[in-house]
């Protein structure tokens, strides 16, 4: 037996720890993850903490500044809108309906996308040839203006979006999931591994699911963004969360024609949803970059 | 002596396409027998393209042959394609080790899951199992938490061993596994291959194109050309009195 005592060094962890360390170090990315962390539990306590309830009117003081301004009042953080609701309360309602909404989306489109996209990638011959042909006629089409399409077809409301919105990243999740897949199957440890008597399931799950899903973490983060700007854009056009809805979007179309008179009714949502897809992608970069990082180490 | 491995007139034939709708056979590997007894070693050798590694392939079981059977120990195993279900007696290392283990998961884990799928021993017999075989190849029982990347050359190209030899098989097929080493650490390996086939009398396939490794390790050695078998005999035999112009002029340096 050995008689000495082996140390681990910190550096020799398992590839997980590696990516956080690489991920820590990217200083912008990390701001994105906290932001992003707050945007998730603000959309989860929103309807809690929320001061005033999203359609409560106040007469008595519509188009109500912010507060910092001379004529606002400390009762309405940022003010209020043409109908005298509080703006704080919708935007923070409008946390859950956008952004929340937008992680459902997301998470539903990776459960369909991962299964279909591993399906596609065991498939062989003409099933996944045809497949393939039929998500790349998909590919050429913008997400948005499948999703106004598919909501054209359905209906508008914030839930056909949603279906809407799914439909219309599947094709791209699918294709990255199958190429994801498909390139960790050629590899020699797959082989190694069904030599050892291991069944195609357990190939796939003990081998080569553990390998991929950081970049099923970077693929939702891009859907992810793509989602929140979609399901924004519907709701300013009308065609996914209708008015009484807290749907930043649908705040900024509602307000716009008091842009000249009361222009934080628009500035506000529409600065936040920029945080938001500003914060989504720094943390989809920031990943990106950690496991490029650690794929060249 | 009864040999372990018996390999009787292997065909293996790829179909490749030859123009709009016709397709051509491509023979890989053409009428190839041999016999391998126990604690020896075989050198395959032959240029590239020559079916070494397919040869390979089919007796590690990651390709089917077309026609000819495989017996071990008098056992059929593989019949015109068909195989027995028999993963646990002739193991396969890779040309590049690190390739060839789960970057994501510690060794000990990937060492675990082969006994899982091909014993049935339970969980401390596996553990105890794990730890003897790593310190069996010159590791320490702690390399079981290491992950791959945390390896360097020579040490990966143990586990790659521990991961072959863990299930204690019959006969081991080394394609090019030690072309890619350094030549210190390539001393090391093959020291450690000889010392373990002399304790546990393991038998060798050994795939390469190193002349100086086959003189060294081999008893007999087959020269494959074109899918076909153009010399078969003993090592210093063959070496000594090559029978045909093209084995006399690659071994002759």
């Amino acid at each position: 037996m050995a008689k000495f005592k082996l140390f681990t060094e910190d550096s020799n962890k398992s590839p997980l720890r590696h990516l956080w360390r690489n991920f820590k170090s990217n200083h912008l990315a990390l701001l994105g993850l906290w932001i992003f962390l707050f945007l998730t539990v603000l959309a989860i306590l929103a309807p809690l903490i929320a001061p005033y309830g999203i359609n409560e009117q106040h007469n008595n003081s519509l188009i109500l500044p912010p507060s910092w301004d001379d004529q606002g009042s400390v009762n309405f953080l940022l003010g209020t809108d043409g109908l005298g609701r509080d703006l704080l309360s919708r935007l923070m309602n409008g946390a859950t309906t956008t952004f929340g909404l937008a992680i459902v989306t997301a998470l539903l489109t990776t459960l369909f996308g991962v299964i279909l996209g591993i399906m596609a990638a065991l498939s062989k011959g003409w099933r996944s040839s045809v497949l393939n042909h039929l998500l790349d006629v998909t590919l050429a089409i913008p997400s948005l203006l499948l999703a106004i399409i598919i909501v054209a077809i359905l209906g508008p409301g914030l839930m056909n979006t949603v279906w809407a919105i799914i439909l219309s990243l599947l094709p791209q999740y699918i294709h990255s999931i199958r190429n994801i897949v498909s390139q960790e199957m050629s590899k020699d440890y797959v082989i190694a591994h069904r030599l050892d008597g291991a069944s195609k399931w357990r190939i796939l799950g003990k081998g080569i699911l553990p390998n991929i899903y950081e970049q099923i973490v970077l693929i939702f983060t891009m859907s992810l963004s793509t989602a929140i700007l979609d399901i924004a854009a519907l709701g300013f056009l009308q065609l996914g969360a209708q008015p009484p809805t807290a749907e930043w979007g649908a705040i900024l179309a509602e307000n716009l024609s008091l842009i000249y008179l009361a222009p934080w009714t628009v500035a506000l949502p529409g600065f936040l949803l920029f945080i938001t897809i500003l914060s989504t992608n720094l943390v989809g970069d920031g990943l990106r970059q950690a496991l490029q990082k650690r794929k060249a180490s | 002596m009864e040999p372990v491995l018996k390999v009787q007139a292997l065909h293996k034939h790829f179909n490749v396409r030859a123009g709009l709708f016709r397709t051509k056979q491509f023979n890989a590997v053409s009428d190839v027998s041999f016999c391998l007894g126990k604690g020896e070693t075989l050198a395959v050798i032959g240029e590239t393209g020559s079916g070494k590694s397919t040869l390979g392939k089919i007796l590690a079981g990651a390709d089917n042959s077309s026609s000819g059977q495989i017996l071990l120990n008098g056992q059929i195993i593989e019949d015109d394609g068909g195989r027995v279900e028999n993963t646990k007696d002739i193991r396969l290392i890779f040309q590049d080790p690190m390739k060839s283990l789960n970057p994501s998961t510690p060794i000990g884990s990937i060492l675990n899951e082969i006994l899982i799928l091909n014993t049935e021993l339970d969980s401390q017999a596996r553990r105890e199992k794990i730890n003897q075989t790593l310190l069996n190849v010159g590791l320490l029982a702690e390399h079981r938490n290491y992950y791959a990347h945390m390896f360097s050359g020579g040490q990966i190209q143990r586990v790659a061993l521990a991961r072959a030899i863990i299930l204690d098989p019959k006969v081991l097929v080394l394609d090019e596994a030690l072309s890619s080493l350094d030549p210190s650490v390539r001393a090391q390996t093959v020291n450690l291959l000889l010392r373990l086939q002399r304790e546990t009398g393991l038998s060798y396939i050994l795939i390469t194109n190193h002349l100086s490794l086959v003189k060294h390790m081999s008893d007999s050695l087959l020269l494959l050309h074109k899918g076909e078998v153009v010399e078969y005999g003993e090592t210093h035999e063959v070496f000594n009195s090559p029978q045909t112009k093209l084995a006399e002029r690659m071994l002759a340096c």
